[in-house]
């Protein structure tokens, strides 16, 4: 298993016939992805990339059954794209669009929130590199031959501190069930917490790597979290030890504003809820050695 | 992005928030001629700058004749301002705000904010005017009042009124209040803001509600459709090294130390300053050159780097996704050819075809120091940063 994506999953892409929807589509066509087909306004009926293209949402979700899409929408109808995945159906929207307005990213989990539970969709970012489940699909952006299979559930905000991550997990035979983006911006679609709650179900993570930055609240949330309802080890990082306060480090969510933003009381917030922390961002790698090494030593019966 | 607060006063007056009358100025004289116009017995002097703390600071001045006004104005315009909030190098006052100062009988606060914990608008009232919110939160927190906007219809005129009632105001000022807090989230909301602060808004002898200062900061990621907020961006508020790399795209901000960053990546680019600290060295910026680094970027990032007159080394650290390594190592020989890099270069690179990258990068002529992990790049830098200084040290 892995979580939210796997080689069967449906995919749609908004935005195909752009020239980084073409992109990145042949690229997740390429590592495996079940990509079904696209959406560009008034582009409809054409053939792109060998894929059906349609106008609207709902005649896409209807003609191929799909039930993910990716964005790649300028910042402008990112949220109108994102609304019109969740009302067509859409279970798993991935948004990579970097720049949304924040009083459009409130309108969106707005409207996501009128769904019932049961049938409401996740959104994963935007202003991330997506999800990819190794060897089995991509949604996302990210150079695909870095990652190999295995137990590590990995969830991060930034996109290259994930590969980076993966690279370094890479260098010592660490494998990665699924890893997911989160996003940069202050208001954005899933958080740690609803990732972690997903690997903590998901057969294959035997452990978790997450990685946080400065500003927000969702660090803290998640660690308070982990504390109460998860049994898999998760080794945590908060980037941005250096970060001067009130300054914004390139994301639109990275700047400390409030009290617990900072990566210093981030990193002391996951310490206290018993968090093993990663000392710096050079020892991924390392840290989820150890955590997997003592969780087999501890399951060897005595 | 922040504006200045006549700026900010402005955008509200529009949205029928009452406000003194004002003018700005930019000289002395105009000062002047500002107050003659705008009539009155006394006026404030405001340094317009783009921070708070300007009264302790002595950013403020009370006036009682034209002599003051044209004093105020001459001590204020071309010094920096140091305040609490500005760093020890201060910002730069070029204009100033006249404003008529009448008396008051009650200093309120008004704030509104988007809160990241409940992806709302919050809005923040409380009787304390006058004082920093974070300070009223420690002395009083019981006097911070607070509503959150439901997104699907907006903010309503019974929270409005809930709020005016709780700061103690009569029927009359009431009416007044629920229009101002209306009428500031409507400009909020239609200016695409951040941070709205009117403190102090105050309670006039004849039952007026006037915003007496504000600040207000807006989204830049929505400044695309705002016009009318964006026109008002103000460079000379700007660090200058932080205005030119905006221009390129590219995202700088610089520090106090001494090891130039060039990164990919937001992510990356804080953990590599990070990783520098932690093996013994000190970033001197922050800056993310971003997925498509080409030739012209890394130029760029390069020449805005060395304009730091503390770095000592650069360590560039690009882990290629979209991006291709050989196509960024082909950017960093072409910049190191294009200007001369007079100080030790550290190079890691990652991702999508790392070996024709490194290959690159070794062939060329230029004394690159190689890394292949971000512990091993940070590490040489640190090493290279320490050489140079004391090779500094020796020559003198």
């Amino acid at each position: 298993m892995s979580i939210l994506i796997d080689e069967k999953t449906p995919i749609v892409v908004q935005g195909i016939t752009g020239d980084k929807g073409t992109f990145h589509t042949r690229e997740m066509i390429g590592y495996g992805s079940n990509v079904v087909g696209g959406v560009t306004p008034g582009k409809g009926g054409t053939i792109h990339l060998g894929l059906p293209v349609f106008d609207t949402m709902k005649e896409a979700v209807k003609a191929t059954g799909a039930t993910a899409s990716i964005t790649f929408v300028a910042p402008a109808f990112a949220a109108d794209a994102i609304m019109e995945a969740a009302d067509a159906g859409i279970r798993l929207v991935c948004s990579i669009t970097d720049g949304i307005p924040a009083q459009d990213m409130i309108r969106v989990k707005r409207y996501l929130m009128r769904y019932p539970k049961e049938r409401r969709t996740m959104l994963v970012g935007p202003n991330c590199a997506g999800i990819i489940s190794p060897r089995k699909a991509m949604l996302g952006i990210m150079p695909g031959h870095i990652y190999i299979r295995g137990p590590v559930g990995v969830v991060s905000r930034s996109g290259t501190l994930g590969y980076e991550a993966a690279s370094q997990m890479k260098a010592v035979g660490i494998g990665i069930s699924t890893s997911v983006g989160i996003g940069g911006d202050p208001i954005n679609g899933s958080s740690f917490l609803d990732h972690l709650a997903l690997f903590e179900r998901d057969d294959e993570t035997e452990a978790v790597l997450m990685i946080g930055e400065i500003g927000g609240p969702q660090e803290a949330q998640a660690a308070a979290w982990i504390r109460n309802n998860m049994s898999k080890p998760v080794v945590g990082f908060v980037a941005g030890l250096t970060a001067p306060k009130g300054r914004r480090m390139g994301h639109a969510g990275a700047i400390i504003s409030a009290a617990g933003d900072s990566a210093a009381e981030k990193t002391e917030i996951m310490r206290s809820y018993g968090l093993e922390v990663a000392p710096s961002p050079a020892e991924f790698g390392s840290a989820i050695m150890r955590v997997l090494t003592q969780k087999k030593t501890h399951l060897i019966p005595a | 992005m922040d504006v200045h607060e006549y700026q900010a006063k402005e955008l509200l007056a529009n949205f029928g928030v009452t406000i003194p009358r004002g003018a700005v100025a930019f000289s002395p004289d105009q000062a002047v001629y500002a107050a003659t116009e705008l009539g009155g017995w006394h006026w404030a002097v405001k340094a317009q700058i783009h921070a708070g703390g300007r009264g302790k600071a002595g950013g403020i001045k009370i006036c009682r004749t034209y002599h003051e006004v044209h004093g105020a104005a001459r001590a204020l315009l071309g010094k920096r301002l140091v305040t609490a909030q500005t760093g020890p190098e201060g910002k730069p006052v070029q204009r100033i705000y006249v404003e008529v100062a009448d008396p008051y009988e009650r200093e309120l606060y008004l704030g509104y904010v988007l809160d990241r914990k409940v992806e709302r608008v919050r809005v923040i009232a409380s009787r304390h005017g006058g004082m920093d919110i974070e300070e009223i939160a420690k002395t009083d927190p019981e006097a911070i009042l607070q509503v959150i906007v439901e997104p699907a219809v907006g903010m309503q005129a019974f929270q409005a009124r809930e709020l005016a009632f709780q700061l103690g105001l009569n029927i009359k000022q009431v009416a007044r209040a629920v229009a101002t807090i209306m009428g500031a989230y409507r400009a909020f909301r239609d200016c695409d803001a951040t941070m709205l602060e009117i403190n102090p808004l105050v309670l006039t002898k004849d039952d007026r509600i006037v915003a007496l200062d504000a600040k207000m900061s807006f989204d830049d990621n929505a400044m695309f459709r705002r016009h009318n907020v964006a026109d008002l961006q103000d460079p000379s508020q700007q660090d200058p090294r932080e205005a030119q790399a905006a221009e390129h795209n590219l995202n700088y901000i610089g520090l106090e130390g001494e090891i130039g960053c060039i990164v990919n990546g937001a992510g990356l680019a804080m953990a590599t300053m990070d990783m520098i600290k932690h093996a013994g060295g000190s970033p001197a910026n922050f800056l993310d050159v971003g997925g498509g680094a080409s030739p012209d970027r890394v130029a760029t990032a390069f020449r805005l780097v060395l304009s730091d007159r503390n770095v000592r080394a650069i360590l560039v650290n690009i882990f290629a996704g979209i991006n291709r390594c050989d196509w960024v190592a082909q950017g960093i020989v072409q910049a190191c050819r294009e200007i001369s890099i007079n100080v030790p270069l550290v190079v890691r690179l990652a991702g999508t075809n790392v070996e024709a990258g490194r290959g690159i990068i070794a062939e060329s002529d230029i004394p690159i120091i190689s890394a292949d992990s971000l512990a091993d790049a940070a590490q040489k830098a640190v090493a290279a940063c320490r050489d140079a200084n004391e090779l500094t040290a020796t020559t003198t």
